[in-house]
């Protein structure tokens, strides 16, 4: 337990300090400028400044911390992906989640509640045991459960779905687990800060200056920054950035979106996920049902809501639980994934000398918060990609080496 | 954006098409690498976009532009501009 926390609990006045302090004028030279102020870029510049001393860093982020997909996210964290490559990788970033309350003093809610998958059909089972078998190999917890144990950790729910489409067994992932988004990018950042990292909210990139292939700065709407390395964590704004650096790439732009229920007392103690059905739901520490379905059929650079989707979404969503035909939607939202063609991530070094890419985050982003700071703080670090995210790399499309993760969320089987 | 304004069947709601990805033509001789960029590279940023849509109950397809920020479709595209030669 977060010691702070406890100490909090004792005294009688709360008076909080504020986490960042007001902002200063950027400076002429920074040695890495990070762009965005998610999860991500916080997490990045904790490492670079904890693990590799390099400290003159600034973030900069266009809103606010944590106002893009950090904050528009369900909030699930698991590792039970499909390829070894994407198991190695989330299973790293679930172990650093466990230990972030302790590591920033700050209780970042992070609950296990174990993670269904439900199977609908026999080539979903059939891919749910071959991700279980997958899974094993790497040492995670998960297996193939059939009715009677889903029927007994999950008891409200309707196994015959209404008699549409009956569940006929799970993929059961024990450490899967929900994190409080906001917590986890204002730790990192405040970690981050208190290293000496320089955060600036409400300062946009414009563009990205280069001499030949390399990077020399940035031009943003407060004046122009020399650094020698530059990295994009930007999510849904990724081909923004890359196309002022005529770099192309294979991310494209879906809405995403995700509601929640109005609150009710604690029943939910699991994550359910239903990849036939397009839904994933779990009840957050404030009692709201927080739900998520597939993304929007095309191409969109918004954040606009639908009817559509909430129709969609509890149609399917009463089928498994009957019950919540009664609860009403207080709120939805929508973030914008960059999907690649291979689900997987882009990471690391790119054809443009100190310019490095955090992209193609797609609907698997929040759960590899940790992980991808670290591993691209030490890629900037060493100027080599770090051995986990080298399948992730750029060129892979290049060299025809995809990754094919059809364990990602909101992905049908 | 929920109802396309179709010149040739009329106004038809968003729900009854499909999507078909970026129009892209392919390049008649490449090597490697421009292959790749062909197949996987997409137009990423914001802007206009020409894309192929289907609409499901006439089994028809049909090229439009859209503005990817507003979602709004700006023209409609005749075949003619799209279509290519296959070598023989």
């Amino acid at each position: 337990m977060p010691w702070r926390l406890l100490k909090y609990g004792l005294k009688s006045s709360h008076n909080e300090p504020r986490f960042f302090p007001e902002a200063k004028p950027l400076k002429p030279h920074y040695d890495v400028v990070i762009i965005g102020g998610g999860g991500h870029g916080m997490a990045c510049a904790y490492y670079l400044a904890k693990e590799h001393g390099i400290t003159n860093v600034a973030v900069l982020e266009q809103g606010y911390i944590g106002g893009g997909n950090t904050g528009r996210n369900t909030t699930i964290v698991r590792s039970n992906y499909l390829t070894p490559e994407g198991v190695k990788f989330y299973d790293t970033s679930l172990k650093l989640f466990e230990d972030l309350s302790d590591d920033f003093d700050l209780n970042i809610f992070y609950s296990t509640r174990g993670h269904f998958t439900l199977a609908h059909t026999d080539s979903a089972l059939r891919t749910m045991r071959w991700r279980a078998e997958v899974n094993k190999h790497h040492g995670i917890e998960s297996e193939v459960v059939d009715r009677d144990f889903i029927a007994k950790e999950v008891p409200y729910m309707d196994l015959d779905c209404a008699g549409t489409h009956p569940v006929m067994g799970a993929l059961y992932h024990a450490p899967g687990a929900v994190a409080r988004h906001d917590a986890v990018a204002w730790g990192y950042a405040r970690g981050a800060y208190n290293r000496g990292v320089e955060i600036h909210q409400k300062t946009r990139v414009t563009a990205i200056r280069t001499q030949g292939d390399k990077v020399t700065g940035v031009e943003t709407d407060r004046g122009f920054v020399s650094c020698n390395k530059v990295v994009s964590m930007v999510a849904g704004s990724t081909p923004r950035i890359t196309s002022m650096l005529g770099l192309e790439t294979p991310i494209e732009i879906f809405p995403l979106q995700a509601c929640v229920s109005e609150p009710v007392k604690p029943f939910m103690d699991t994550i359910v996920v239903s990849g036939s059905l397009h839904v994933y739901v779990s009840q957050s520490s404030r009692g709201e049902m927080v739900m998520g379905a597939s993304m929007d059929p095309s191409v969109l650079h918004s954040t606009r809501s639908s009817f559509n989707f909430v129709e969609g979404l509890t149609d399917q969503m009463i089928d498994l639980f009957p019950f919540m035909s009664r609860m009403k939607v207080m709120r939805q939202w929508a973030g914008m994934s960059d999907i690649t063609p291979d689900f997987a991530p882009i990471m690391g070094k790119t054809p443009i000398d100190g310019f490095y890419l955090d992209a193609g985050w797609g609907t698997w982003g929040f759960k590899a918060t940790p992980v991808s700071g670290k591993t691209l703080a030490w890629t900037l670090a060493n100027d080599r990609n770090h051995e986990l995210i080298e399948p992730f790399r750029l060129s892979r499309f290049t060299d025809f080496e995809l990754v094919g993760e059809k364990g990602a969320a909101s992905v049908g089987h | 954006m929920k109802v396309f304004d179709c010149p040739v069947i009329g106004p038809r709601p968003i729900s009854e098409f499909d999507y078909g990805g970026e129009v892209r033509r392919p390049p008649m001789e490449a090597d490697a690498p421009s292959w790749a960029a062909y197949v996987f590279n997409r137009q990423g940023a914001p802007g206009l976009l020409r894309e192929w849509w289907y609409h499901r109950p006439t089994g028809r397809w049909y090229v439009m532009e859209r503005d990817t920020l507003k979602d709004e479709v700006v023209r409609f595209i005749d075949l003619e501009e799209v279509r290519y030669d296959i070598p023989a």
